[in-house]
């Protein structure tokens, strides 16, 4: 069947429109002039949000993907526009976001002769996409781009971009707007082995402390019933990784909570002492490892993953499964025996007692403080967004997530300036739901310019500025490992950050005394007209714990302080 | 680490036939170190899909993990190792040698052992045209050295199952 001619443009909507596209994220530009055109002139119902930077773009449709689980849509010019965007593909990428980034190319006889914002961006995004076009005709836009969410949005999820040369998106266009997908080497099978599931199963049974790793991949499967009734029923314990915070309830009392370099001390105390890992969609990141050949070195390892090339990459697992993580886990739970592991988590809550995650409300200001009375008030309910840093780690560690979607940050990637951007891209995808920023000043300034975005929509966002006038990881680092000396990490010049919100048409407030935590917080909840932004002056030279040098094993993690002086870490970062 | 010290592997893949697709499979094998030794692409017998020979060198465990990164790429349908089984592995060469009226015949003898074409003649050089499995080209270039090779062209590795099995 073929439609009546339509422009390329008027087809891409169309076409996004049946993919159910509420939004579309961009910044415009020359080459995509017609697809601009083609959102007035099909009276689209799909709403378009104008970012100030192609990278902001990148990460709200991150966060509106994370927040929501549905894929959400990039559209920017050619040359710089679509360059822009690699960051922010790049981070979509690692932590496996589905994102469609539309880019707009020079015209089709121009590519190679250095036309005006001309980039190859294909070329230049392929080694961070999950798949990438360059459109040749304009009868390939249905296909291509029902292709490209299938292909975003199944499987391991992740971006795909389709470079749209403008004579393209000009032309005309007479294909059947639901044309047949045409992907033989796109394979998916999710299916289950049932001599792994039972494999799995008499494992579990001779273990005598199993744990649970619960990954990215169980909360993209949407896995947390199931994982919860597995875990009840089998009474194992469950740590998760930073990406993975609520798919099982940090809250819950079998619940370890974040494991890694800045994970709990029981958490990463059970990997050491555990006799069985099953690992449920992680990638066994190398922050979560320490020494990967020290790692569980005596423990059964079980690896459920639905990427293979995942199985065997950092650790070789001894029963491996490529499979869905709920598929995976409902074939399990009749077959999984109740484990009597009563000693085996009576000895970790004794962990939990001995090694709590702790902090001082007295004194300076601390990051720490402010999150966990935030996470008070707030309920535990709020949609969290992070940037990267020291105030990451402590988001993750005080604010628990007891559902998913609710945990937005970089984690693969560790993309600074992906926070505001995040949590707005979550507020449009949320509009009901409570959006906190957790953001150091340094990533803050990286994207700031996104405030225009979130007052002009006036999006019920809180940003929380957790200012230690540092690069403050860096920092610790610098001070633990490299004798203090500090390098290329002090922030000074520093705008003032309140008047900045102010000068956006944003409510700001000031937090500088532990006393005020509660009561300013208040305040921002309380407000109601649009974003507010809390300037918070905290303490410069806080450092978080606990803590494993990266490279190192997980037995020579720092709980507190160390008062020896450490070697320089052997692992990367 | 020199390349020279690691295995070399062979292998088949088999893809579709876009644009970009043999420029994602070369960047798995950069990213993890590989040296890609040799590359054969051809159209399939059904134009939409291509075959690549792929030999390369590099740590074996890596070499499994390039074959899954690979086979996740979207426009491979399957790749396959044949450094161990017993495919038909073939390959060509062209050999230009400096050779004049005395030296002519000897050369001639030597072609002829090999199975060798004589494609180009003239009174300074001759090309000889080789076809074979890739030790038997490395012998016939170690026999010919004795007269001064001007040029040397190798097509690289073509492999092909046996029987009922696919490359």
């Amino acid at each position: 069947m073929t439609n009546s001619a339509m422009e390329g443009g008027q087809a891409i909507i169309r076409c996004l429109e049946n993919e159910g596209v509420e939004y579309i994220f961009g910044y415009s530009g020359g080459s995509v002039i017609p697809i601009f055109d083609a959102l007035v002139t099909t009276e689209t119902k799909i709403k378009f949000i104008l970012v100030r930077h192609e990278q902001g773009a990148t990460h709200m449709a991150d966060g509106y993907a994370r927040a929501t689980g549905k894929p959400a849509v990039v559209l920017v010019t050619s040359g710089p526009g679509a360059t822009n965007t690699l960051t922010g593909i790049m981070t979509a990428h690692i932590d496996s976001v589905p994102m469609i980034v539309l880019s707009g190319q020079s015209v089709s006889w121009m590519l190679g002769k250095d036309a005006f914002q001309e980039a190859d961006i294909f070329g230049m995004a392929m080694p961070v996409v999950k798949h990438s076009y360059l459109l040749r005709s304009s009868n390939e836009i249905p296909r291509t781009i029902r292709e490209a969410f299938h292909i975003a949005t199944t499987g391991r999820p992740g971006p795909v971009l389709i470079d749209i040369p403008k004579d393209i998106s000009a032309g005309s266009c007479t294909a059947d707007l639901h044309a047949e997908m045409d992907l033989p080497g796109y394979k998916l099978d999710a299916s289950v082995d049932n001599g792994t599931i039972l494999e799995i199963a008499e494992a579990l049974a001779k273990s005598k402390r199993p744990l649970i790793l619960a990954g990215h991949g169980a909360m993209i499967s949407g896995a947390e019933e199931s994982l919860k009734a597995f875990a009840e029923k089998a009474q194992i314990p469950v740590t998760n990784t930073l990406l993975a915070k609520g798919v099982f309830p940090e809250t819950h009392e079998l619940a370890l909570g974040m494991l890694g370099m800045h994970g709990t001390a029981y958490a990463n105390k059970a990997i050491c002492e555990c006799d069985l890992l099953l690992n449920i969609g992680s990638r066994f990141d190398d922050r979560i490892l320490g020494k990967p050949e020290l790692f569980c070195a005596d423990a059964t390892i079980i690896h459920i993953d639905i990427d293979n090339a995942e199985i065997g990459k950092m650790i070789q697992p001894q029963i491996t499964c490529v499979a869905d993580a709920k598929l995976a886990l409902d074939e399990l739970i009749p077959h999984v025996p109740v484990i009597d592991t009563a000693a085996w988590r009576k000895h970790l809550d004794s962990y939990k007692v001995k090694y709590p995650l702790k902090f001082k409300r007295k004194g300076s200001l601390k990051m720490q403080h402010i999150i966990d009375e935030f996470y008070k008030l707030s309920e535990g309910k709020a949609c969290v967004a992070t940037d990267v840093g020291q105030h990451q780690m402590w988001a993750a560690q005080f604010y628990k997530c007891d559902r998913r979607h609710n945990w937005l940050s970089s984690g693969g990637a560790g993309t600074m300036g992906f926070g505001l951007p995040a949590c707005i891209g979550a507020a449009f995808g949320r509009p009901d739901d409570l959006h906190v920023c957790f953001v150091g000043d340094g990533g803050f300034q990286m994207t700031f310019f996104e405030l225009a975005t979130a007052a002009l929509h006036k999006l019920p966002i809180k940003i929380v500025v957790l200012n230690n006038h540092y690069l403050g990881m860096v920092r610790q680092w610098q001070e633990l490992f490299y004798e203090d000396r500090t390098s290329g990490v002090d922030l000074e010049g520093n705008p003032d950050f309140v008047k900045l919100a102010e000068s956006f048409g944003i409510k700001g407030f000031n937090l500088r005394r532990p006393g005020d935590v509660k009561r300013v917080l208040q305040n921002a909840l309380d407000y109601n007209d649009g974003p507010c932004l809390v300037n918070c002056e905290v303490e410069k030279t806080d450092n978080v714990f606990p803590m494993i040098p990266a490279g190192a094993a997980i037995e020579d993690m720092l709980i507190e302080p160390p008062k020896r002086k450490l070697e320089k870490p052997t692992g990367s970062t | 680490m020199p390349n020279t010290d690691k295995p070399t592997h062979t292998l088949s893949v088999y893809v579709s036939n876009k644009p970009g697709a043999l420029a994602r499979i070369a960047q798995v094998f950069a990213r993890r170190g590989f040296n890609i030794e040799s590359l054969v692409v051809s159209a399939a017998v059904d134009g939409h899909f291509s075959r690549m020979t792929i030999t390369c060198s590099g740590d074996p465990e890596g070499l499994d993990q390039i074959i899954k990164q690979m086979m996740k790429l979207v426009d491979v349908l399957h790749c396959i190792d044949h450094t161990f089984d017993k495919s038909v592995m073939k390959e060509m060469g062209l050999i230009k040698i400096a050779v004049d009226t005395g030296s002519r015949s000897e050369a001639l003898q030597i072609a002829e052992h090999f199975g060798c074409k004589t494609v180009d003649l003239t009174p300074e050089s001759m090309i000889l045209q080789v076809v074979g499995d890739p030790a038997k080209i490395d012998a016939l270039e170690e026999m010919i050295q004795k007269f001064k090779i001007i040029e040397f062209v190798r097509t690289g590795k073509v492999v092909m199952s046996r029987g009922q099995d696919i490359t």
